[in-house]
């Protein structure tokens, strides 16, 4: 699933693949606004055909968090 | 200029709106006639525009209400895949002194004109923030930028739509999406037409131009503001209004 999530990332934030680790936080380690990771939800709502509420964006600081809430939505890789 | 987009103009099956949704038609755009009352009168929009080659579809629905703007716009997406331009036209009076005035009568005008742009705005921007791109113009009122006697509640929502249109500006500006206002003075429309004689006299006296405007006037700034030429243009109250706002 890191992979293919790395890659809707760097694509989302404009940033390179290769920084993107499990433990990166969106804004201080990929520099993300509030309006960038409303739009990176949006793009993994359509890739994993999954719905986001707003209000769970707040727990989602880091990509690990994302991919532990992916698996408790019953996504998988 | 507006070809291959889709336009949504809430209010127009009459008066400013419809002016507004015949001009995007003509200029290429597929416009979405929304109405909330005027059923006959949409239909009638909707075939002058397939009559001048254009393509549209009426679609009722009180945008006042947050669920039904929402089903409104997430069936134009469906449809059509796409939303390029939002207007908020949808307006209504309910003018009285203040004295007089209802709590009812301030209610109702908010609603619709306030919160039905809120509404709406707030639906299309997830679209055009995937798009990274899009239009939203607001229909505002020089009432709501000099205030006018006998129009608190229309004033309040018109100056209010100025502000939503300034902070969506702002929050979305950095993702091609513009947000803009338009204040039409006095428009020679059915909403201006039951004025009194005595009251569009002196109206006349205050507008520089010493005319009212019409419809069109409205209409080719909004599809101005709509084009890929206004790219660089957003947060802006444009008035159209003979000279009066200034």
């Amino acid at each position: 699933m890191l992979e293919r999530m790395k890659e809707i990332i760097a694509e989302q934030l404009s940033v390179e693949e290769e920084i993107v680790t499990e433990s990166s936080s969106f804004k201080e380690d990929l520099g993300a606004d509030s309006l960038d990771l409303f739009e990176l939800v949006m793009a993994l709502e359509d890739e994993y055909s999954i719905e986001i509420p707003s209000d769970d964006l707040q727990n989602l600081l880091t990509v690990g968090d994302v991919m532990n809430y992916l698996k408790d939505k019953g996504v998988e890789a | 200029m507006l070809t291959g987009k889709v336009a949504v103009v809430t209010g127009a099956s009459r008066g400013i709106g419809r002016e507004i949704a015949v001009t995007l038609a003509a200029k290429g755009a597929a416009v979405i006639v929304n109405y909330n009352g005027s059923e006959a009168r949409a239909m009638e929009a909707v075939k002058e525009i397939e009559a001048a080659g254009g393509k549209a579809e009426a679609i009722q629905c009180n945008v006042s209400d947050f669920e039904k703007a929402s089903e409104l716009i997430a069936y134009v997406i469906k449809q059509y895949g796409r939303l390029d331009i939002l207007v908020n036209n949808a307006g209504i009076t309910r003018d009285n002194l203040l004295m007089k005035m209802s709590e009812e009568d301030f209610d109702a005008v908010l609603n619709t004109n306030l919160k039905g742009a809120f509404n709406c705005i707030r639906h299309v921007a997830r679209q055009m923030l995937k798009q990274k791109s899009g239009r939203i113009i607001n229909i505002s009122s020089v009432s709501g930028i000099m205030g006018n006697a006998g129009q608190v509640n229309y004033s309040a929502s018109k100056a209010g739509v100025i502000g939503i249109t300034k902070s969506v500006a702002r929050e979305l500006a950095s993702r091609g999406i513009t947000s803009n206002a338009v204040a039409p003075g006095f428009i020679d429309t059915e909403m201006t037409q039951v004025l009194p004689d005595s009251v569009k006299e002196a109206v006349v006296e205050q507008i520089p131009m010493k005319h009212f405007g019409a419809a069109k006037d409205i209409a080719e700034t909004v599809a101005f503001l709509a084009s890929d030429e206004a790219k660089y243009i957003t947060g802006q109250v444009i008035c159209v209004d003979g000279g009066m706002a200034m």
